[in-house]
């Protein structure tokens, strides 16, 4: 071991001009032509107009990146989904994929159950072992955007007009939309009546009976 | 009414309650008044209280705390598993088993059968009671 660099708090083994020799100051003095170089002052940063009254520190930007809601594990392509809530409750449909938003898209089939091409969120579906094969459906074109409101452009309503409410506009699915479920389907009903029973267990809703006790039921 | 079943070495018992619920076990040994030594194929053997265990009609014929390759052996020649799974105690749970397992869309295709095979003989009583008619 080499021997102590101090003997005592405060107190060095070298001596100053042992440790001048040892740190080769006089190397660099020589080779800066005798002198020490001096290292350059920063400039000196102007004096600012503002002082705030309380040091609060400035918050980081967080680097927090939004995801989709994590998927279930149980709820894979071609799962039939148990809808709980809404207007379809009860309906078993079939999940297609999960929207960039979090959303599961699902399809009844229509022609099955009459459940069209929808959105749903994942904490009001259940998710069934039975799965249907949609390798050969097209999903791509479908996303958030598909499923946007159509902007309503307001007229400025004169005052007579303002107490008219029934001038609101029928509500129309565009040809292409309809299309859109048409050609989904399709494919998606074949590999649905290859199954015996599928069809129709698809176009039953669901319901508890006498008995059923969903917490010891597998699904 | 005399008793049937008795607790004895090699008497074939079904757990009815702890970790081990619903397994088939053999017992091996008697510890004292309330506990025997209890061993099955797939486990350790191990201590149990006689109150969680249902004895059931089958028995087999082995020494006092046998070798687990003697105790497999001797489950193999009496032939505990089919007698089991024969018997009407056994069927049933295999029934029950078999109940829980179902998933939506069995529930849903035994649905339809049983509303076929209540059609068929709703049918056949028809035909029954026009002929007695």
């Amino acid at each position: 071991m080499a021997p102590p660099s101090k003997l005592s708090l405060g107190i060095k083994r070298a001596s100053r001009s042992h440790t001048y020799h040892r740190r080769g100051l006089w190397a660099i003095k020589a080779k800066h032509g005798g002198a020490f170089p001096k290292a350059e002052k920063p400039a000196a940063a102007a004096e600012p107009k503002f002082y705030p009254a309380d040091d609060v520190k400035p918050r980081a930007p967080s680097t927090r990146k939004a995801n989709p809601t994590k998927l279930r594990s149980s709820i894979t392509p071609g799962t039939v989904l148990i809808l709980l809530a809404g207007r379809f409750m009860g309906k078993r449909v079939v999940f297609l994929k999960q929207l960039k938003s979090g959303l599961l898209l699902i399809t009844g089939p229509f022609k099955i159950n009459g459940v069209p091409i929808r959105r749903v969120n994942q904490a009001y579906a259940i998710a069934t072992s039975t799965k249907v094969d949609i390798s050969c459906v097209k999903v791509d074109k479908f996303d958030d955007k598909y499923f946007a409101r159509d902007k309503k452009t307001k007229a400025k309503k004169t005052e007579g007009e303002l107490f008219e409410t029934d001038k609101e506009g029928t509500k129309n699915l565009p040809d292409f939309k309809k299309d859109d479920q048409k050609s989904l389907d399709a494919e998606l009903i074949k590999a649905i009546e290859a199954v015996p029973d599928l069809k129709t267990y698809l176009g039953a809703r669901f319901s508890l009976r006498d008995g059923d006790k969903p917490h010891e039921m597998t699904f | 009414m005399p008793f049937k079943r008795f607790v004895e070495i090699g008497r074939v018992a079904l757990v009815n309650y702890g970790k081990d619920y619903g397994r088939l076990v053999v017992i091996v040994d008697v510890v004292d008044q309330n506990r025997a030594l209890i061993d099955a194929p797939d486990m350790v053997r191990c201590q149990i209280n006689f109150k969680r265990l249902s004895l059931t009609d089958i028995k087999i014929d082995i020494k006092r705390v046998p070798k687990k390759t003697t105790l497999i052996k001797a489950m193999e020649d009496a032939d505990v598993k089919n007698k089991w799974e024969n018997s009407s105690w056994g069927k049933k749970l295999i029934v029950q088993k078999r109940r829980a397992s179902l998933n939506d869309f069995d529930r849903f295709k035994v649905m339809l059968a049983r509303i076929k095979r209540g059609g068929a003989i709703r049918q056949e009583l028809a035909k029954l009671k026009k002929a007695a008619a």
